[in-house]
């Protein structure tokens, strides 16, 4: 356990260096407080590895399931498939790891973390930048992650690199804009766990109603027709086609494009109102 | 009941006679629950000022509009002369806050946590750190420094959030409730930390619900009840306002508490209080004549009594006058339990 030191402090002059700085506060421009809570995001990350495993645990589950127990049935070889799953279950893991945007804003704010960061005289909206740029970081080690065990499973993306770091940051793009909702989500409930269930309620349908895991040829016409809706669906055609250098998903890149402005436009103004709102 | 302290005025000092804190008719609720309700107060510079009073009483709401994280509902309050709406941005230049819950991130260390903090507050990354060792030297933490924040004991925890709060020297530093739920020895800690700090001009305003505490800390005080300030001043003012010559009486064992009280009672003809310690009796003396009645009464009944003693009424009785109820009849809620 700790030991505390003595507190007799206050009368052998070790005070003097505390008090001995002048007053003046000339705080933190809003690009370096962004900057430097992004720094904390990755102190987080180098000291608590854990959180980036149990979101990734999941999708490393569900990859090698996948590969290894319907692969041979699905695409006729494991290695067949693992072509086909990769792309799309890079997408299903760093959009189940948006979560973590919500879960930590919630945890630090019910914590009072934020109460100091909202006293300090600092562009007031530079917490939540600073989270999304951690987490941003957050999601990318993700996907790297996940794409080099598709490395080891026998995925070898036709793309070569400049296809498979197009569609990281095309999946990027789009996870950033819907971490906005989690933020909204994270400031409406009480407890870091309900975030949790709440999000994994709406991401888990639409990750597993989409092109991820199967073509929706193969299913029924209605089903194929809501997939076909599902913003998931095009992301994943997008980051297929980029993967594997087919470059002809033109129309799925403008489409994740356009959406994620959209729901950057529509969230994002509504979750720094909320933060600013008063708690 | 604004007693002594007799202000100077000058015409060139009109910077330097500004009150660290000026509050009128401030108001803030939640719902129907008015968390507080109107209050006024003004708090001299380097001064260290105590909010008292039981949970729920209004003073984190204060301690938060001050610190200009929620708007008031009605009235102004001033911390240096700006106003807390409209001027946040300078209040915030000028104070710091330390929270009810350690504001630290248990992930990092003790020595990135303060480094964050100067690096936000426009330290470059060498003055960070220079200063992060610094503070974590005077407030013997330097051996914990590398460790992260989850390991630490409430004690360093709280030591640490403190740091934080003077990474730059604030001009008023509000701190919430800064040793509930530590051990004695951590307390005096903080205690020496606060003295120290307001010694150097810093004008703190700190709330508790501890009495002995504002007793010892405090030049003056204010005693918040429901939202509303329903005594104001020194310690002493408060003491004498409930009156001089109060009997305390410590029993050897509890069980003749009651007693003991029924006894007191009949011979001083006065309402005999009792404590949160199970073997004290106090009770104020009109007749100073019966005081010698009274010893007598208890030791011919048998009541074995190890201490018997006349003064000054402590803190808990003047808020027991003053509102007729215990202080810290609901203190033990759950929120204030920290691992």
């Amino acid at each position: 356990m700790s030991v505390d030191m003595p507190g007799t402090a206050a009368r052998t002059g070790q005070w003097d260096s505390v008090f001995s700085r002048a007053r003046k506060v000339n705080a933190a421009s809003g690009l370096s407080a962004v900057v430097t809570l992004g720094w904390r995001a990755v102190l987080k990350i180098k000291h608590v590895p854990f959180q980036l495993f149990d979101v990734t645990a999941f999708p490393i589950m569900m990859t090698l399931m996948f590969t290894y127990l319907f692969g041979g049935a699905l695409a006729g070889s494991p290695r067949e498939y693992v072509q086909y799953l990769l792309p799309g279950i890079v997408v299903q893991a760093v959009l189940f790891i948006t979560v973590y945007t919500g879960v930590g804003l919630n945890t630090d704010i019910s914590k009072g973390l934020y109460d100091r960061f909202r006293s300090l005289p600092i562009w007031q909206p530079a917490p939540i930048f600073g989270a999304l740029l951690g987490d941003v970081m957050r999601y990318g080690i993700a996907a790297v992650m996940v794409i080099g065990l598709g490395l080891l499973l026998g995925f070898r993306p036709q793309g070569g690199l400049p296809g498979v770091v197009a569609a990281v940051v095309l999946l990027l793009l789009f996870a950033f804009s819907v971490s906005w909702i989690w933020i909204i989500v994270s400031m409406f409930v009480k407890t870091p766990e309900s975030v949790m269930t709440t999000s994994f309620l709406f991401l888990f349908p639409l990750t597993m109603a989409s092109n991820i895991f199967v073509d929706p040829a193969t299913m029924p016409d209605w089903l194929a027709t809501a997939v076909s809706f599902n913003p998931v669906t095009h992301l994943v055609t997008a980051s297929r086609s980029l993967m594997h250098g087919q470059g002809a998903a033109m129309g799925s890149i403008v489409w994740v494009l356009v959406a994620s402005g959209i729901i950057t436009a529509v969230f994002a103004p509504i979750a720094l109102r909320l933060y600013h709102k008063e708690r | 009941m604004r007693g002594g302290g007799g202000q100077r005025f000058s015409y060139n000092q009109a910077m330097t006679t500004i009150p660290a804190i000026q509050i009128s008719g401030l108001a803030k609720s939640f719902g129907t629950t008015r968390a507080v309700d109107h209050i006024d107060l003004e708090i001299a510079r380097g001064s260290v000022y105590g909010l008292l009073g039981p949970n729920g009483a209004g003073k984190t709401t204060t301690i938060r509009m001050l610190a200009t994280l929620i708007r008031p509902d009605a009235g102004t309050a001033r911390v240096l002369g700006h106003d807390v709406v409209r001027d946040a941005a300078a209040v915030r230049s000028k104070v710091s806050l330390t929270g009810q819950f350690a504001s630290i991130d248990e992930d990092l260390t003790a020595k990135e946590n303060l480094v964050l903090i100067g690096r936000l507050l426009g330290l470059s990354w060498a003055d960070a750190r220079t200063r992060a060792a610094e503070l974590l030297n005077a407030f013997g933490l330097s051996e914990a420094a590398g460790r992260q924040v989850r390991t630490f004991s409430g004690g360093m925890r709280r030591r640490l959030d403190i740091a934080a709060s003077l990474v730059v020297t604030p001009e008023v530093l509000f701190l919430d409730e800064p040793t509930t739920g530590l051990d004695p020895r951590s307390r005096s800690q903080v205690w020496d930390i606060v003295r120290a700090i307001a010694s150097e001009g810093t004008t703190v305003l700190l709330t508790t619900q501890y009495l002995e505490e504002a007793d010892r800390l405090a030049d003056r005080l204010a005693v918040i009840d429901h939202g509303r300030v329903i005594a104001e001043g020194t310690s002493r003012d408060l003491k004498s306002s409930v009156g001089a010559n109060m009997l305390h009486v410590r029993l050897r064992e509890a069980t003749q508490l009651a007693d003991a009280q029924a006894r007191l009672t009949q011979v001083l003809n006065a309402d005999v209080q009792r404590h949160s310690d199970p073997c004290l009796l106090s009770v104020q003396v009109s007749d100073l004549a019966l005081v010698g009645n009274a010893l007598a009464s208890l030791t011919s009944a048998g009541v074995v009594v190890s201490e018997f003693s006349l003064g000054q009424p402590s803190l808990d009785e003047v808020f027991f006058a003053l509102t007729g109820r215990p202080a810290e009849s609901d203190s033990d809620n759950g929120q204030e339990t920290r691992a």
